[in-house]
């Protein structure tokens, strides 16, 4: 979803209720900021809000104005009250948008545990800084990819070659996963 | 009856081949039907599966179906791509445990609405089977993009966990999954991170059952954090006396850890519990358990009309007979595989044809009948 205001991707999804009637609003991070209406997201208020939100719409009260901020997952747009519908999130990156709250919730769903003890992927070696290169190729790897289906779409023969020649470099296997 | 016939535990849309996991064999066998390790897994870079739009699902699927082959995690593998399959077969592959019942149906993409038609071909989805006697099957583009899983016969976790650690060794050589240094290995539902381990063993509890001791059984598990569920899994009711017991926590434990706990401690405690119980009933309540047993065998020999339900819950009875020797002219494998074979899916394959509900209860009986004979 774009942004109301630019070209950016929205990931501020704003609800205002005037006169008990929800307006919404998409904007991106800069905008959102810039509007000075919204702060910066806070995990905890998240819940907080999404209560006043559900009061509000309950009791129908006649709110002059009223500023709901749902926070969604910048990259796969997953909103806080998605998750909390179906329980499952969207994608790694949501692990940190939905930051603190998400991560009492884990630590709760375990008993407590906060860190991971066990088994590590082999392919890094152990090094910390490889795991995390590899995590960023794949995410490359996956808009090479996306690229390319559109070029094939499109017929752009030319880009979908050249795409085909990134997908290769940026992979270590010649199968290009 | 008694005598074992060659069987091909892999070939998991034969409906007669009882899957290796139901022998009767393994440690324990008594009590511990099987044994299963099951690890969830995600490709780094990709959206989870109920995010993931056609292009991702198609695009994981692909990289897995290429993949999982070549990995040497098993000599072959087969791929069964469930959204070509009829729906009767991918019943049958639920009522077998290699698949779940979500992976059987499909799920929409966002912003469709929740019930999935029956195009499940829309929905790229599959299984990759070991053609050996390893018990291994991956699922794939269930709630995780991997969900791998080991099942053994008996009591068998250690070898279960092994077995599919290797497995998932194989795969990660080719593969990145999603790693986050806190939380392990991610995964769609934040109950599953950290090792993405769950180990469970399918338990037969009939004993317990009858001296009434279950509910202690459940809130003791309760208290260790571990789940207690019926023959097929999350939300099944137990039927048949047949319970599954696993972790229910992931994170901040070890693999060896979860293991040690489960197939040292937990398990070994309640297997002791029904043997307990049983010795108790053979001792105390011979005629009881006696009477019980036989007419269990009488009604499943003489029967016209059986229910789904009724009919595990006299094979259950069976199996308990068989297992105190009250019973010796079935072998504990056929009364086993009976818990299979009565199943929808199941008999409607072996009948050969569809049959409403009042059909299937009338060839239901008729199998039990000629199986037990």
């Amino acid at each position: 979803m774009k942004c109301d205001r630019c070209e950016n991707e929205a990931t501020v999804h704003e609800t205002l209720i005037k006169d008990g009637v929800p307006v919404e609003r998409n904007l991106c991070e800069s905008c959102a900021a810039q509007s000075g209406v919204v702060k910066q997201p806070s995990p905890e208020n998240i819940l907080d809000t999404q209560v006043a939100k559900m009061q509000l719409i309950k009791t129908k009260e006649p709110a002059k104005q009223a500023h709901v901020r749902v926070v969604a997952c910048p990259n796969c747009k997953l909103t806080a009250a998605e998750f909390r519908q179906t329980g499952l999130l969207g994608c790694p990156h949501c692990y940190k948008a939905f930051g603190a709250h998400l991560a009492g919730l884990i630590e709760r769903a375990h008993e407590g545990a906060t860190k991971h003890v066990g088994k590590r992927p082999g392919r890094a070696g152990g090094d910390r800084e490889r795991l995390v290169q590899l995590q960023e190729r794949a995410e490359s790897l996956r808009r090479l990819h996306t690229q390319l289906d559109e070029a094939v779409a499109s017929e752009q023969y030319e880009r979908a070659a050249s795409l085909r020649d990134e997908i290769r470099r940026v992979s270590d296997n010649p199968s290009g996963n | 009856m008694t005598s074992k016939k060659p069987r091909q535990p892999h070939d998991p849309l034969e409906p007669r081949h009882t899957p290796l996991w139901l022998d009767g064999s393994g440690p324990n066998s008594e009590v511990v039907i099987s044994s299963r390790a099951r690890l969830a897994r995600n490709l780094a870079g990709y959206p989870f599966v109920t995010r993931a739009d056609r292009a991702d699902r198609l695009r994981i699927f692909k990289i897995c179906k290429d993949w999982i082959p070549k990995s040497h995690v098993a000599e072959s593998t087969s791929i069964l791509e469930l959204h070509t399959m009829p729906a009767s077969e991918r019943m049958l592959l639920v009522e077998r445990h290699a698949i779940s019942k979500p992976l059987a149906k499909g799920k929409p993409y966002i912003g469709e609405p929740q019930e999935p038609k029956e195009v499940s071909h829309a929905d790229p989805r599959g299984i990759a089977v070991a053609q050996d006697q390893s018990g291994l099957s991956i699922m794939i583009n269930e709630e995780d993009h991997l969900r791998m899983q080991v099942i053994r016969p008996g009591l068998d976790l250690a070898s279960a966990w092994e077995a599919l650690n290797r497995a998932d060794d194989r795969i990660e050589s080719g593969l990145d999954y999603a790693f986050h240094e806190d939380y392990g290995y991610l995964t769609a539902c934040p109950t599953n991170v950290g090792t993405g381990l769950r180990l469970s063993c399918m338990l037969h509890l009939p004993a317990l059952k009858i001296v009434g001791e279950m509910d202690k059984v459940k809130s003791a598990a309760n208290d260790m954090s571990l789940a207690v569920r019926g023959f097929y899994g999350e939300g099944s009711e137990s039927v048949g006396d047949l319970y599954q017991i696993s972790n229910q926590t992931a994170l901040g434990k070890t693999e060896a850890a979860i293991l040690r706990t489960l197939a040292d401690e937990i398990i070994p405690r309640v297997v002791d519990y029904e043997r307990v119980a049983r010795k108790t009933l053979l001792s105390k309540r011979k005629l009881f358990i006696e009477d019980q047993v036989q007419r269990a065998l009488g009604i499943l020999t003489h029967a016209h009309v059986l229910g789904t339900e009724e009919s595990m819950q006299l094979i259950s009875q069976v199996r308990l007979g068989v297992s105190l020797g009250l019973i010796d002219h079935v072998s504990i494998e056929a009364v086993s595989s009976l818990f299979l074979l009565v199943q929808p899916a199941h008999l409607q394959k072996i009948v050969g044809q569809e049959l409403d509900q009042e059909g299937r209860k009338e060839a239901r009986a008729a199998l039990v009948r000629k199986k037990l004979r």
